[in-house]
């Protein structure tokens, strides 16, 4: 018996700390993580919605983010260990080779 | 204080705590680790919110396949410590002052905008767990099939795309 509020809260807490981690880290690789975790706390917050509702759409549309954020991760990784072989280095404030 | 409650508090801070020393910890090995015990937490959740296949797919696909990822390429190029650099010195300080603003607005909005009218959660009401399974499936086959075969396509584009991206140097060394 846990109100949908405390699983709204828990999820914007989440999410928040995904998009400060985001913003303060400079390591490519945790800014991807930090990325993760948003997407995991918005899953959060679809499947307590949809059990809310008593219905089954939301955890199809979690499985569907889940099948996504697999995709989306092997294709960064490849793209930073790309960024890694060219630049040796993976803070993302030395990716500044467009800066006029 | 029911039992049920008692154990969402508890994850709750095990949730966030976690959460916080993967953002904090300088060493990226510490906070893939820190990561996957937040996505068991979250797995946990889902558990509670009577979704026990997402809570599997959760354990399987996020703490499983994807941090093992995550580990291995924090491994291969050996760039766990990054040495610090601080090129904006206010960003940091801005950046934590407009994630307060964030999670209050977004807690604000979500609770009174977008809450269904269900208040009180009952994972035994929703489903049995035993026919979770079977009623996803029948769902998934029927309801959103298009979606669930685009996805494939989607897994497949991703696969070649890695193996191109990545395969592309040893193939000039090699001519």
């Amino acid at each position: 018996m846990i109100p949908i509020n405390y699983y709204i809260v828990l999820s914007a807490i989440l999410f928040t700390i995904g998009v400060t981690g985001v913003l303060i880290r400079r390591n490519a690789l945790i800014i991807f993580m930090s990325i993760e975790l948003m997407l995991n706390a918005s899953n959060l917050a679809i499947v307590a919605f949809s059990s809310a509702i008593k219905s089954f759409s939301g955890q199809i549309f979690v499985f569907f983010v889940i099948a996504v954020a697999a995709a989306e991760v092997a294709v960064g990784l490849a793209l930073i260990v790309e960024i890694f072989k060219s630049k040796r280095s993976i803070d993302v404030d030395q990716m500044s080779s467009l800066k006029g | 204080m029911t039992l049920d409650l008692a154990l969402f508090l508890t994850l709750s801070l095990v949730a966030i705590v976690t959460a916080l020393g993967m953002l904090m910890s300088r060493n990226a090995v510490y906070s893939a680790l820190f990561l996957v015990l937040n996505f068991t937490t979250v797995a946990v959740f889902y558990l509670l919110l009577g979704a026990p296949f997402i809570a599997m797919s959760q354990i399987t696909v996020y703490a499983g396949a994807i941090m093992v990822l995550f580990l291995f390429v924090i491994m291969l190029l050996g760039a766990d410590a990054l040495p610090k650099t601080e090129v904006l010195p206010w960003q940091k300080p801005l950046a934590i002052g407009l994630a307060f603003v964030l999670a209050a607005e977004a807690t604000y909005l979500l609770i009174t905008k977008a809450r269904p009218s269900g208040d009180i959660l009952q994972p035994d009401a929703v489903v049995n767990s035993t026919d979770n399974l079977r009623e996803l499936g029948v769902v998934l086959f029927s309801d959103y099939l298009l979606p669930f075969e685009v996805t494939s396509i989607l897994l497949l584009v991703a696969m070649v795309g890695a193996i191109v991206l990545t395969g592309k140097e040893k193939k000039a060394r090699k001519s």
